[in-house]
Order: structure tokens, then C-alpha cells, then sequence
């Protein structure tokens, strides 16, 4: 209808679709570019945490009765009398071909580790985004159409609490009230002791593994485990959403388009989902985004509260015995990941929004 | 009293000291009017007394043990219960009011200054330096705060100074940004220009007459992130990175009280109520301190 007049004003409707061709192209390789840059430096980072530790990496190896030969024959093999840049280009070099290190206190190779713990983070993390989603944004648009309101002033509450609260605090609390005392959830770990090991890993992910078994019984036992730090995650994650949804729907609200739908009789309930909603979906794109990478990071504190075998627990039990390839490498994984969720959801903004172009 | 209002409220200030003490007022008067900013102000306050007084208020030491009393719950003696070395988790939590205060002043203290001037120079220069510093600055800012956090507290070694370190090198890059933002908006002005053409060497510039414009929106920034502070304190606490037992840091107490979560409540829970009062005071000063100083970015 309205569109007409622009159609007819541009002048040639290919070339013009060329250009946001182009603008596509061009944001997505900025985007590459930026990533690859970003990633770089954090790599600088952990490379130089890990030379900047006091404790030498040698003498970790050989341990400190090792005569100078041996000393100075494991220093050479481990590359470190190479100048810092050489070190940092082979550095860089192992962990793009997937060598992170061996970690001390498993034994293992980092990255098997890694990809051992990760699905369990992940699930936990995706749970807790899905309730932050489901209950944040309606939460978010109430309050917006309802401004000033109890629930309005509720989602205030809320929304404060999730940048004043410890995540570790309410996860304790939650394990005292609904463990402990009413019995609703599961304890702390994945899966009750007896259930253990009986699901033998196929994506890592305990509640698709067991349904792909078609073990229910360990399927719901799983989901009582997970509900409850998936609920602590999705309540930071929701207080968040919901404040930010309130935002952007404030903005659309006060818009002419709007006062205009209203004043032709489009009912309420459509004004607002439709007219005023629809804008945003693109924006909250960005928001779910930065919220989910913010879980993978929230979910280390929680997870040690729950001993939730993911990639956090590995994290701050690597942590606690000075075991440093596996703290640097998962700093390096979780960095990497939110990075990457970063980087993805301001490029899908600017390539979906007709607005930011 | 109505003459130093009066005093106060001068259109025409006739010195430097009149027109900053007005306008310090005006701020003053401007919370006071919003009931939310005012309660934060409060708690803020009550947090510096408690921290000054805490040797007098406190009924019990923070470190002092009685074994023949672990574990009681809340009590008219014990207001908060006691921990499992019978140590009074009140007395504690006033004590570890200190220490949250210290960090959270060190970290303003070493961030807010290093990322103010990281800015202004990237701003005022603007080229190569600019790009430099900031494509630093977004590499920082675009990396999860606690886990780098973790990983410099895992080089640095554990310990509350190393804490404070690795907060402040996690939260000056937002404080660059703006730093930034705001040297862009004036590094034109005729003032600027005004001070370069009597000789005014770059660092005078930035440091005197720059910097001093980048204060009230670096005022709002830093008591909002104030919370988030707190919160990554008390996590490395609760990890067992940051303060050291028998520090009494409130994570560092929720922690201890892990073990007797499903059992005697108290002993964690307590100072976290502590950790979200004062989380929440920051929060409510920030909101409105930025309505009255900066009023143009509210929402974000």
C-alpha cells in the first residue's frame, strides 16, 4: 500500500538490491575480520597469563630435583627458549589445530576434557535462555503496554535483583528451599547416583542421549536435576530480557505509526503484538544473544554450586589446583564461544534490521 | 540557613568555589527528590559508617572463636546465628563491610582513572592511536569479565589484592569508551581550541581541561557498575580466589556456609542479604545520579 511511492521512486530495483547485496557481503566479512581479531587477542591474553604466572611451567614438568641438563633439554623441547613472538606464533598454531595442552589433574588431553564437560554446560545454559526467553519476553511487553502498573513496577523489581544478586547465593537458596525442604527438585549432579553411566553419550546431552535410548525414567530424572540451576540461569537471564523487551516496546509505543493504528480501531491486543512487537523482534535478537553468551559465562558459579560436571566446574577445579592448560584452555573456550554469540547476534542486526544498514 | 541556600543557589557565582559547591547542592537536592536514589545514598552511607564504626557496632569479633557455640540459629544474642567455629556471622558481616568497601574503592580508584585516560587519549588524537586503542579496548570488552577475571586471579595467585587487580583490569575498557565519547563531543570547542593556541601542550589539554568535562557521566558509570563489582568479588570469594579465610569477605562466608546449606540456613544465607542490599544501594544511587547528570542516556 504505502510502499508504492518508494518503489516508484527508486530508480532501478536490481541495482538496488545489488547495494544490499553488498552491504551483506561487506558485513559479514567485517564480521570475520572483527572475530578473527577479537579471538587473536584473546589468545594474546591467556598466552600472556600463562608466561606471567610464577609458577614455571619446566619445573612443573621435571620436577625440582632434575639436574640443569634435564632442565635445560625440557625447556628446549618445550619451545621456551624460542623468542616470545616465535613462542606466541606456535602457541596460536596449537590451538588452531586443536592442541590446548595436557591437563595435570585429569591426565587427559584438554580438549578431550573440554569436549567432555561442554554438552553438559550447554544444556544447562540452553534451558535456562529458553526460560528466560519464554517468561522474559511477555513479561517485557506487559509492563511496557501496562507502564506504572503492579506488574510494571514487579518487573522493576526483578529486573534490579538480577544485577544485585549473587548467582551462587540463589542457587544455594534454592538448594536449601526446594531440595531440602519440599523435596520438589533433584540434588546437586546431573542424574541421581543410581542412574549414573547408565546412558551411554551420544551428543553429551543427558536429556536427548536418554530419549534417544528411550529411557524415560532417566529423562525425567535428568530434567528434575536440571530444572532447578536452569531456572536460576533463566531468572538472571529473564531479568535482563524482560527489562530490555520494556525498553524497546516503550520506544515503539510512543511511535506516531502506533497512536495512528489506534486511532483507525485496530484493537489493542494486535496494536501490540503486531504493530508495536514486530519492530523489535530484531532487537531482541541481539538481547537472547548477549543473554546467552552471559549464561555460558554465569553457569561457572553455578555449576560449582550444583557440581554440575560442565565446562565451569573444570574451570574453577582446574582453577584450584594451579592445573593451567586447563584453566587457559577453557578460558579460551568460554571466550571463544562468547565471542563468537557476540560478534553473530550484531551481525545479524545490522544484516535483519532494515534500520541499521 | 535560608542565606546559605541562598548562597548556594546563586545565579551569578562570584567564585570558583561558590559555583561547584551550588552545583553540588543542586545534584544533592535533585536525589533527595527521587525516594529511590535517596534510599540507595542511604545504604551507601550506612555501608561508610558501618565500615568506620564496625569495631564499636559489632557485638562480637569478626575472628574470635567459641567452639561451645557452633551453629546456632538467629538468636536475640546472635542476630544472624553463628558459623561452624561459633564465630557471630553479625559481627562478621559488619567486619566484611570494610573489605567490600576497600575493594570497591580500589577497583573505582584504578579502573575509572586508567580507562578516563585511555579514552580521552584515543579520543583527542583521534588516527592511528585512536584505532589502536580502541580495537584494545573492544577486545576487552567483548571478553566474559569474570572468567578473565578467574584466569588473572589463577596467574596472579589468590588473595584480595590480586582480586582487586584482576576486577579493575576486567572493567576499565567500558570506562575508555566513554571517555571517548565524550573527549569526540568537545575536542572541537573553541575553549580547546582557545587553550591550544596559547601553547597548551596535549597532555595539559586532556588532563585539565578534558578530563574534568568526562567526570559526571564517569561518576554515573562507576556507581552503576559498582554492583557488578561486588558481585565478581564476592563470586571470586566464593570460589575460594579472592579474600582468604579467616577474612570475613561475604563470599567467602556464603562459601564456608555451602557445606551447612541443607541444615543450618543461616550461615550462607545471611551475607547474601548483606551483598544484595548494598548491590541494590549502588544500583538506586547510579539510576539517579544518572537521571540528574546525565540525562540524556537514560534507559541504556
Amino acid at each position: 500500500m504505502s510502499l508504492e511511492p518508494q518503489i516508484a521512486l527508486s530508480p532501478a530495483p536490481t541495482s538496488h538490491r545489488k547495494r544490499i547485496w553488498g552491504r551483506r557481503v561487506s558485513a559479514i566479512a567485517g564480521f570475520v575480520v572483527t572475530v578473527f581479531l577479537t579471538f587473536l587477542g584473546l589468545l594474546a591474553i591467556t598466552f600472556f597469563i600463562g608466561r606471567v604466572i610464577p609458577i614455571d611451567p619446566v619445573l612443573a614438568v621435571v620436577g625440582d630435583r632434575a639436574t640443569n641438563a634435564v632442565y635445560e633439554a625440557a625447556r628446549v623441547q618445550m619451545g621456551l627458549d624460542q623468542p616470545l613472538p616465535v613462542q606466541f606464533f606456535r602457541y596460536v598454531v596449537g590451538v588452531f589445530t586443536g592442541d590446548l595442552g595436557r591437563s595435570v589433574s585429569t591426565g587427559r588431553s584438554v580438549v578431550e576434557d573440554i569436549s567432555r564437560f561442554f554438552p553438559a554446560t550447554l544444556e544447562m545454559a540452553t534451558i535456562g535462555i529458553i526460560i528466560g526467553v519464554v517468561v522474559g519476553v511477555p513479561l517485557g511487553v506487559i509492563a511496557a503496554s501496562r507502564q506504572g502498573s503492579w506488574i510494571d513496577q514487579i518487573i522493576r523489581i526483578v529486573g534490579l535483583l538480577g544485577y544485585s544478586m549473587p548467582a551462587f547465593w540463589l542457587g544455594l537458596v534454592g538448594l536449601a528451599l526446594f531440595y531440602a525442604r519440599l523435596r520438589w527438585v533433584g540434588g546437586p549432579g546431573r542424574l541421581d547416583i543410581f542412574y549414573d553411566g547408565l546412558v551411554s553419550p551420544v551428543t553429551g546431552l543427558l536429556l536427548v542421549d536418554s530419549l534417544l535410548a528411550g529411557e524415560f525414567d532417566i529423562f525425567f530424572n535428568a530434567i528434575t536435576h536440571l530444572i532447578l540451576p536452569a531456572s536460576v540461569l533463566g531468572f538472571f537471564s529473564l531479568a535482563y530480557i524482560a527489562r530490555m523487551t520494556r525498553s524497546f516496546m516503550l520506544d515503539q509505543l510512543n511511535q506516531e505509526f502506533v497512536t495512528t493504528a489506534r486511532v483507525k480501531g485496530v484493537p489493542e491486543r494486535v496494536v501490540i503484538w503486531r504493530h508495536a512487537f514486530n519492530p523489535i523482534r530484531v532487537q531482541l535478537i541481539t538481547v537472547i544473544g548477549l543473554s546467552y553468551a552471559g549464561l555460558l559465562e554465569g553457569s561457572v558459579m553455578i555449576e560449582t554450586v550444583f557440581s554440575w560436571p560442565g565446562i565451569g566446574n573444570y574451570l574453577t577445579t582446574a582453577l584450584l589446583n594451579a592445573d593451567m592448560n586447563a584453566v587457559l584452555g577453557s578460558t579460551l573456550v568460554i571466550g571463544a564461544v562468547f565471542i563468537f554469540i557476540n560478534k553473530i547476534s550484531d551481525v545479524l542486526y545490522r544484516v535483519l534490521d532494515p534500520r541499521a544498514r | 540557613m535560608t542565606s546559605t541556600r541562598d548562597w548556594l543557589l546563586e545565579d551569578s557565582p562570584t567564585s570558583l568555589w561558590q559555583a561547584n559547591a551550588g552545583r553540588a547542592y543542586r545534584v544533592f537536592m535533585a536525589l533527595l527528590r527521587n525516594p529511590l536514589s535517596a534510599l540507595g545514598g542511604v545504604i551507601i552511607l550506612v555501608l561508610i559508617l558501618t565500615a568506620i564504626f564496625a569495631p564499636w557496632i559489632a557485638p562480637f569479633s569478626a575472628t574470635g572463636q567459641n567452639l561451645k557455640a557452633r551453629l546456632l540459629p538467629p538468636s536475640g544474642v546472635n542476630l544472624m546465628g553463628t558459623d561452624e567455629l561459633g564465630r557471630d556471622i553479625f559481627s562478621r558481616v559488619i567486619y566484611g563491610s570494610q573489605i567490600t568497601l576497600t575493594i570497591v574503592g580500589l577497583v573505582a580508584l584504578i579502573s575509572a582513572p586508567l580507562g578516563l585516560l585511555v579514552g580521552a587519549v584515543a579520543g583527542y588524537f583521534g588516527g592511528w592511536t585512536d584505532r589502536l586503542l580502541m580495537g584494545f579496548t573492544d577486545i576487552f570488552l567483548s571478553m566474559p569479565k569474570l572468567i578473565l577475571a578467574l584466569a588473572f586471579v589463577a596467574a596472579l595467585g589468590p588473595g584480595i589484592n590480586n582480586a582487586i587487580i584482576a576486577i579493575a583490569i576486567t572493567s576499565w575498557p567500558a570506562y575508555a569508551r566513554i571517555a571517548r565519547a565524550e573527549t569526540l563531543t568537545i575536542r572541537n570547542a573553541e575553549f580547546i581550541q582557545a587553550v591550544q593556541l596559547q601553547g597548551a601542550n596535549p597532555l595539559r589539554v586532556i588532563v585539565q581541561h578534558i578530563l574534568p568535562l568526562c567526570t559526571s557521566s564517569m561518576i554515573v558509570r562507576v556507581t552503576l557498575d559498582m554492583a557488578g563489582v561486588i558481585l565478581t568479588a564476592a563470586g571470586l570469594g566464593f570460589i575460594g580466589l579472592g579474600a582468604q579465610p579467616p577474612l570475613p569477605e561475604w563470599g567467602a562466608m556464603i562459601s564456608r556456609g555451602r557445606t551447612f546449606i541443607l541444615d543450618q540456613w543461616w550461615v550462607a544465607t545471611m551475607p547474601g542479604f548483606a551483598i544484595i542490599i548494598v548491590s541494590l544501594g549502588f544500583c538506586f544511587l547510579g539510576d539517579g545520579l544518572r537521571d540528574v547528570l546525565d540525562p540524556k542516556s537514560e534507559g541504556k
